[in-house]
C-alpha cells in the first residue's frame, strides 16, 4: 500500500515537472519578446536591455527555466544593489504589467475562486444528487422525463450564455439584485453574498446536469444488486434502504469524478468569472492574455495544473485504499 | 440480453423469422424510439439548411451582408418591435449594421457545425487509433500514450487554447493558411482536437482492454489471425456503438465551445459569423434589443438538444443492455 501511494507521488511529480517544462517552453518560444513588454509604448531600448538582464531574460533558455524552478523552492532576487526586488518563496515570477510577484497576485486572487468554486460545488452535488435520485425513483414516469430534456439542455448549454441570462434577468430586467460588486466575506459579507449568488447559481445548475444523469444511472444500476435485494427482502423501509445501501454504493464513482470538477476549477473559472466580473485567477489569466503578461500566464497555467494533478493522484489513492485491484495494475 | 431479443431470436433456429444483422435489430430499435427519430430530423434539417445556405437565402430574399439601414431608427437600433421583425426581416436585424439575422444564423450555422464535424472527426480518429494502439499492444506503446494523455489533461486546456491564439494563426498564416477567419477556424479545429482526443482515447482503450480477453478475440488469435485483421474485424466491430455515441454527444459539445471561444474574444473575425459570434454580439445589445440575445441563444439549445436526444436514442438502440432501455 505503502509503494503504492508512493508510487502514484512521484509520477505526480514528475508529471508537473514535464507540465511545467513544457508550458515554460511553450510560451518562451513565442515570438513576443518579454522584455519589450515590461514598459510602455515610449520606452528606451536602454531601459529594456537593462530589464532584459535584471529579469535574467537574456540567458539561454535552459538556464532561464532552472532559474524559474529554483524560484519556486527558494524564492528569487531581480536585479541587484537598490532597485532590486525579491519574489519570496515560492515565487513565480514577476510581473512588470501589475508590479507584483505572480505569488501575490495568484494569492490575492485565488480565494475568490476556492469561495466560487466550493459554494458552486456543495450546490450542485445536492441539486445533481437530488435530482438524480428523484428521477431514478420515478424512472419511466413523466417527472423522469422532464428531468432528463432539462439535463439535455443544461449538459449542453454554454456557461457564459446562461450566465448572462442569469445576470441580465435578475439584476437588470427584474432589479432583484444590485449589480453583483465583489467584497471579500470578512469585509462586507452583503456585498460578498450577493456577488456571489448568481455565479453560485449559475454554475451549480450547469453542473448539476450531468450528475443529475450519473446519479441517476447510478442509482439504478445500484438498485438492481444483491444486496439491495437483501436490504428489502430484510424489511427495511424504502428511505433506509435508499439511503444506507443504494446511494452509498452509487456516489463512489461520482465523487471521484466530483473531485476532478471540483480541481478544474480551482484553477480558474474562467467564463464564470469573466461574466460575473469577479476578480479571480481565471480573470487574471485571461487579463493576462490580453496583455501579454507572459510571467502570469506561466504561473496560472501552472497553479490550475497543480490542482488538477492533485486531484487526479488522490481520486487515484483513494480508489487504490476502496478497491484492491487497482493497486496490482 | 433482453427478453424481447431473445424472443425475435429463437424461431431462427427454425427458420421461421429472417435472420436480422446486430446493425438492422439496432436500427429496428431506434426507428422505435419516436423522440430520438424526430430529434435526427432536427439534425438533419440544421444540417441541410447549412449545406445550403446561399440557396437557401436565395429563396428568402435575403443576404447575410446587406447592410440594411433603412430597418434602422436613427441610434442604430433596431426600427421596430422584437428586433424589427417585419416580412422582410423574419427575425428582425442586427443592431448597428441593419444586417438581416435570419441570414446570418443560416450562414452561422454553416461554421458552427463545420467546427462541430471537423473537430468531433478529428478528435474521433485520433482517439479511436491511439485507443486500440494502446489497449491492443499494450506494453510500452501502451505506457508512452497513457502517460501522454496524463500530461494533455494536466493541462487547463481553455486557458492555454485562449493565450495561444495570436501567436499560433500567425504560425499557420505563415504556413500559407489564408489570413484571417480560415487561419482562426483552421486554428480552433486543431487546438480542439489536440485537447479532445483524450477522451476518445480512454474510452476506446479502456473497450479494448476489455474485449481482449474474451474470448472470440483469443479464438482469433489462437487460429493466427493477423493485426489487421483483430483490429478491423474483431476489435472496431465492437466499439461502434460507444464510438458512435461519443460522437454524436461531443458533437453538440464541441458548437458550444466554439461559442465560448467567440465570446472571450478569440472566435471569428466580422462580417462573417458563427452561432457564437452572435452570441457573443447579442451581448453587448441586452439592454437595447433584448431579442437579439434569443435567437441565436435558441437555434443554438435546439441543435444542442436534438443531438443529445438522438445521442441518447442512438445508444439505448446500439447497447440494448445500457441503462435507459432496461430499466425506464
Amino acid at each position: 500500500m505503502t509503494t503504492f501511494i508512493a508510487r502514484r507521488i512521484l509520477f505526480a511529480l514528475v508529471l508537473l515537472a514535464a507540465v511545467s517544462l513544457f508550458t515554460y517552453l511553450l510560451f518562451a518560444l513565442l515570438p513576443t519578446d518579454p522584455a519589450a513588454l515590461t514598459c510602455g509604448k515610449n520606452c528606451k531600448p536602454e531601459l529594456i536591455a537593462a530589464n532584459r538582464v535584471r529579469l535574467g531574460y537574456d540567458k539561454p533558455i535552459y538556464e532561464q527555466y532552472w532559474q524559474f524552478i529554483k524560484g519556486i523552492f527558494a524564492g528569487r532576487t531581480y536585479g541587484s544593489g537598490d532597485i532590486a526586488f525579491t519574489c519570496p518563496a515560492p515565487s513565480l515570477g514577476y510581473s512588470f504589467n501589475q508590479h507584483e510577484c505572480v505569488s501575490t497576485l495568484i494569492g490575492k486572487t485565488f480565494p475568490v475562486t476556492a469561495f466560487l468554486s466550493l459554494g458552486a460545488f456543495i450546490l450542485w452535488m445536492l441539486l445533481g444528487v437530488g435530482t438524480g435520485t428523484f428521477a431514478a425513483l420515478h424512472r419511466g414516469k413523466w417527472q423522469d422525463r422532464l428531468t432528463s430534456v432539462v439535463t439535455s439542455i443544461g449538459v449542453s448549454l454554454p456557461t457564459f450564455y446562461v450566465g448572462l441570462l442569469v445576470l441580465f434577468s435578475v439584476v437588470i430586467w427584474l432589479q432583484w439584485l444590485p449589480f453583483p460588486h465583489y467584497a471579500s466575506p470578512t469585509e462586507n459579507l452583503h456585498d460578498f453574498l450577493t456577488a456571489m449568488i448568481l455565479p453560485w447559481i449559475t454554475l451549480a445548475v450547469l453542473s448539476a446536469a450531468s450528475y443529475t444523469r450519473l446519479t441517476r444511472n447510478g442509482v439504478l444500476e445500484a438498485m438492481n444488486e444483491d444486496f439491495v435485494r437483501f436490504g428489502v427482502a430484510k424489511g427495511l423501509k424504502n428511505r433506509t434502504v435508499i439511503r444506507r445501501y443504494v446511494l452509498r454504493a452509487a456516489l463512489i464513482p461520482i465523487v471521484t469524478i466530483a473531485g476532478l470538477d471540483f480541481a478544474a476549477l480551482l484553477g480558474g473559472a474562467i467564463v464564470t468569472e469573466s461574466v460575473f466580473s469577479l476578480p479571480g485567477m481565471g480573470r487574471l489569466a485571461i487579463r493576462s492574455v490580453t496583455d501579454s503578461d507572459l510571467p502570469v500566464l506561466v504561473g496560472t497555467t501552472l497553479v490550475a495544473a497543480v490542482f488538477i494533478v492533485m486531484a487526479n493522484t488522490i481520486v487515484d489513492i483513494v480508489y487504490g485504499v476502496l478497491d484492491p485491484r487497482v493497486r496490482v495494475k | 440480453m433482453s427478453n424481447t431479443d431473445l424472443a425475435t431470436r429463437e424461431p431462427q433456429v427454425f427458420g421461421a423469422v429472417e435472420s436480422k444483422s446486430p446493425g438492422r435489430l439496432a436500427w429496428e430499435r431506434f426507428r422505435r424510439d419516436r423522440v430520438a427519430v424526430i430529434a435526427s430530423f432536427v439534425v438533419l434539417f440544421f444540417v441541410c439548411i447549412a449545406l445550403l445556405a446561399p440557396l437557401v437565402c436565395k429563396a428568402l430574399g435575403i443576404n447575410p451582408l446587406t447592410l440594411d439601414r433603412k430597418a434602422l431608427n436613427d441610434y442604430g437600433l433596431p426600427n421596430g418591435p422584437f428586433g424589427a421583425i417585419s416580412r422582410k426581416h423574419l427575425l428582425g436585424v442586427e443592431p448597428g449594421t441593419g444586417r438581416d439575422i435570419l441570414a446570418r444564423l443560416i450562414y452561422g450555422a454553416r461554421v458552427s457545425l463545420l467546427v462541430g464535424f471537423v473537430s468531433t472527426l478529428l478528435t474521433t480518429v485520433i482517439g479511436v487509433v491511439l485507443g486500440i494502439v494502446a489497449g491492443y499492444r499494450r506494453g510500452k506503446i501502451d505506457a508512452i500514450i497513457s502517460r501522454f494523455t496524463d500530461l494533455t489533461l494536466a493541462f487547463p486546456s481553455l486557458l492555454l487554447i485562449i493565450a495561444l491564439t495570436r501567436p499560433f494563426t500567425q504560425r499557420l498564416e505563415s504556413f500559407g493558411v489564408p489570413e484571417g477567419n480560415p487561419a482562426r477556424l483552421t486554428y480552433i479545429v486543431l487546438v480542439l482536437s489536440l485537447f479532445g482526443w483524450v477522451y476518445v482515447a480512454r474510452i476506446v482503450r479502456g473497450q479494448t482492454l476489455a474485449l481482449r480477453e474474451r474470448e472470440f478475440v483469443e479464438a482469433a488469435r489462437a487460429s493466427g489471425a493477423g493485426h489487421w485483421h483483430m483490429v478491423f474485424k474483431e476489435l472496431l466491430p465492437n466499439i461502434w456503438a460507444p464510438i458512435i455515441v461519443i460522437v454524436s454527444l461531443s458533437l453538440p459539445g464541441y458548437v458550444a465551445v466554439e461559442s465560448t471561444l467567440s465570446f472571450l474574444g478569440v472566435g471569428l473575425l466580422p462580417p462573417d459569423a458563427s452561432w457564437g459570434v452572435m452570441l457573443g454580439d447579442s451581448v453587448k445589445y441586452y439592454r437595447a434589443d433584448p431579442a437579439y440575445l434569443f435567437v441565436p441563444g435558441v437555434a443554438l439549445i435546439v441543435l444542442v438538444l436534438a443531438f443529445n436526444v438522438m445521442g441518447d436514442g442512438l445508444r439505448d438502440a446500439l447497447d440494448p443492455k445500457s441503462d435507459r432501455q432496461q430499466l425506464g
